[in-house]
């Protein structure tokens, strides 16, 4: 047979698709997006260079001085800021999966996926799939710069702990850049987009400095900026101290954010045109 | 398989379009296109840029829905049964919607099994569609090293991993060079001759004519003619004879007599003062050899005749009197073929 036989439809009703074939679709998607990065390998570099750059950077300049208002010094500090560059990483990385998505768009490759009889949520689940495999990668080589400038993992268990619930509000925020990646035009405003959004939450926050010294509204702001709980948290799973406020803050963002922007995104990748 | 074809009055209708309309805010891409494209054989839907043709094919592959009308496709309902559809139906862009970073054959792998072929199936086919597309030896190299031609191969054997029952080709040779685009011809009527029905939009009349057995214009969102190709050809003229007399004056006076005479096709002598061309339809070689002698026996001296496959541009000026609305890419200057005089 060449071709296959054209037959009326039976019933007017469109076919599910089965769970099994969603999990083929999503791990051949996963595959494709793997394939990309052995194919261009620098797509890696922001993973290996972010926590280097930004772990030397704030133990070395700033580290001194806030780890004398934390009553020690640059020892100090690191014991500080490694569990909040750690928060840190799943936003980092929900940022660069807009804009590779937005690529995507704009190569023709999504219309022939569009067409093909797949779930429409299996391209948006594979691209998050990869990126939080970026994500660990990257906390892995934080964790290896953290050491080699004296941080000591004092928590093995809650540190684990901690990069899951990271990975968690991360692929929350993925859904977030998705949509960003589906609506906007072109890649260049995805990240301009990201960024404007996230460097309030990023520096008004306790992941590189104790909000204690910041004026009353912002340390507010601070209480219930999910990247300050997700830091305050992982800060209280590795080093000790209480969770429980921030835990639940960080939960309720990260399940509010999948809920409303996960059928957001698929809707809006399903209508695109 | 059957060919239907056989039987041109019947034949089951592989694409069924009625009344489809799709408006982009005052801009009315589709307004109410009927189509019928019987299995087993090649529709040409030809138009200018902006005609509306793509927006008929991404309706047709479920891409976008349209606000009016309806369409099946293997008597599937494009915006009730999507994926049913989907299944049918293979899908060859514009521009080349290859995975540039992925290598051939992982482009080919990929669609296999998003076709929920078996691992072992989806290698087997990929093998074979490379080797059928004479791709074998690039397989391994990302596709965005490929030449323009190589990806529109590639492009091609991914749109058949699923035997689609239904092929849609937009502008499938639009930006190649000549020689490239007689490959493509080659690979899409051998695709043609294993029984796929194909919806084929194009803005040359050269290319529907090789690959298209019935043929649709478009213009504006609207038919505005669909028949055979020969019907077709004859109603816009088979060939366009290109005649410029030596002095301007004489266009018009020619035009009249040729018209008067009735030894032309079927559609009218034009003038083409731009050019200084009178544009005369004919059908056959008698036809040319009459026009010819009739100028001559008036005593009119010209300086060129060519013989021409009616262009994008002359089909719109035979069928509606005016030109495409949108500026268009012309024939390539090796279809235009100097007549001795």
């Amino acid at each position: 047979m060449s071709s296959a036989t054209l037959s009326p439809a039976a019933a007017k009703a469109d076919t599910p698709i089965p769970l099994r074939a969603h999990l083929r679709h999503t791990g051949a998607l996963i595959r494709r997006n793997l394939l990309w990065i052995r194919q261009d390998p620098e797509s890696m570099f922001d993973a290996i260079l972010f926590p280097v750059i930004f772990t030397l950077l704030f133990v070395y300049v700033f580290g001194g001085s806030i780890g004398q208002s934390l009553g020690g010094g640059q020892e100090r500090y690191v014991q500080y800021v490694i569990p909040g560059l750690m928060a840190m990483m799943g936003m980092n990385m929900a940022q660069g999966v807009g804009t590779g998505f937005n690529q995507d768009f704009n190569s023709g490759v999504m219309d022939r996926f569009r067409s093909l009889p797949i779930g429409r949520g299996s391209v948006l689940f594979a691209k998050i799939a990869v990126e939080l495999m970026r994500m660990l990668f990257a906390t892995a080589v934080l964790m290896v710069v953290a050491v080699a400038v004296g941080y000591d993992i004092k928590d093995w268990a809650g540190m684990l702990a901690s990069v899951g619930l990271s990975a968690v509000f991360g692929s929350a925020l993925m859904w977030v850049f998705l949509t960003l990646g589906v609506v906007m035009k072109n890649a260049q405003s995805v990240q301009a987009m990201g960024f404007l959004v996230l460097m309030p939450l990023q520096f008004g926050s306790s992941i590189f400095a104790p909000p204690a010294s910041m004026p009353g509204w912002l340390q507010a702001f601070t209480d219930y900026n999910p990247l300050s709980t997700l830091a305050d948290t992982a800060r209280g799973l590795m080093e000790g101290g209480p969770i429980a406020h921030d835990l639940w803050v960080t939960v309720i963002w990260s399940v509010g954010l999948t809920v409303v922007m996960a059928p957001v995104a698929i809707h809006k990748f399903r209508t695109k045109s | 398989m059957t060919r239907i074809d056989d039987n041109p009055a019947g034949g089951r209708s592989a694409v069924t379009v009625r009344g489809l309309v799709k408006h982009y805010g005052e801009t009315k891409a589709l307004d109410g296109v009927d189509l019928d494209v019987r299995e087993g054989t090649v529709m040409g839907v030809l138009g200018p840029n902006g005609a509306g043709k793509t927006t008929l094919v991404r309706i047709l592959s479920t891409l976008i829905t349209p606000d009016a009308g309806q369409a099946t496709v293997a008597g599937y309902d494009v915006v009730h049964q999507p994926r049913q559809l989907r299944r049918v139906i293979g899908l060859t862009g514009q521009y080349a919607s290859v995975d540039e970073k992925l290598p051939g054959w992982e482009n080919l792998y990929l669609i296999g099994r998003l076709l929920d072929l078996s691992r072992k199936d989806a290698r087997a086919r990929a093998d074979e569609l490379l080797e059928r597309f004479s791709l074998t030896e690039a397989a391994r190299r990302p596709a965005g090293t490929y030449s323009g031609g190589m990806r529109r191969r590639l492009d091609l054997a991914a749109s058949m991993i699923g035997r689609p029952a239904v092929l849609y080709l937009d502008e499938p040779t639009t930006g190649l060079d000549p020689r490239t685009r007689n490959e493509v011809w080659d690979e899409v009527k051998a695709m043609v001759g294993d029984g796929v029905t194909v919806l084929l939009t194009t803005q040359y009349m050269e290319e529907a004519e090789q690959l298209a057995s019935e043929l649709t214009v478009v213009d504006r969102g609207k038919v505005i003619a669909n028949g055979g190709i020969e019907e077709l050809k004859a109603r816009v003229g088979g060939r366009t004879l290109r005649v410029r007399p030596v002095d301007p004056l004489e266009l018009r006076p020619l035009a009249g007599m040729l018209d008067e005479l009735g030894i032309t096709g079927l559609a009218a002598t034009t003038v083409d003062a731009e050019t200084g061309t009178l544009l005369v339809p004919i059908l056959s070689d008698e036809q040319l050899t009459a026009v010819v002698g009739a100028v001559t026996a008036r005593g009119i001296t010209l300086s060129s005749v060519t013989t021409e496959l009616p262009s994008l541009d002359e089909v719109f000026l035979s069928l509606t009197g005016h030109r495409a609305s949108a500026p268009q890419d012309t024939v390539p200057a090796d279809d235009r073929q100097e007549v001795a005089v």
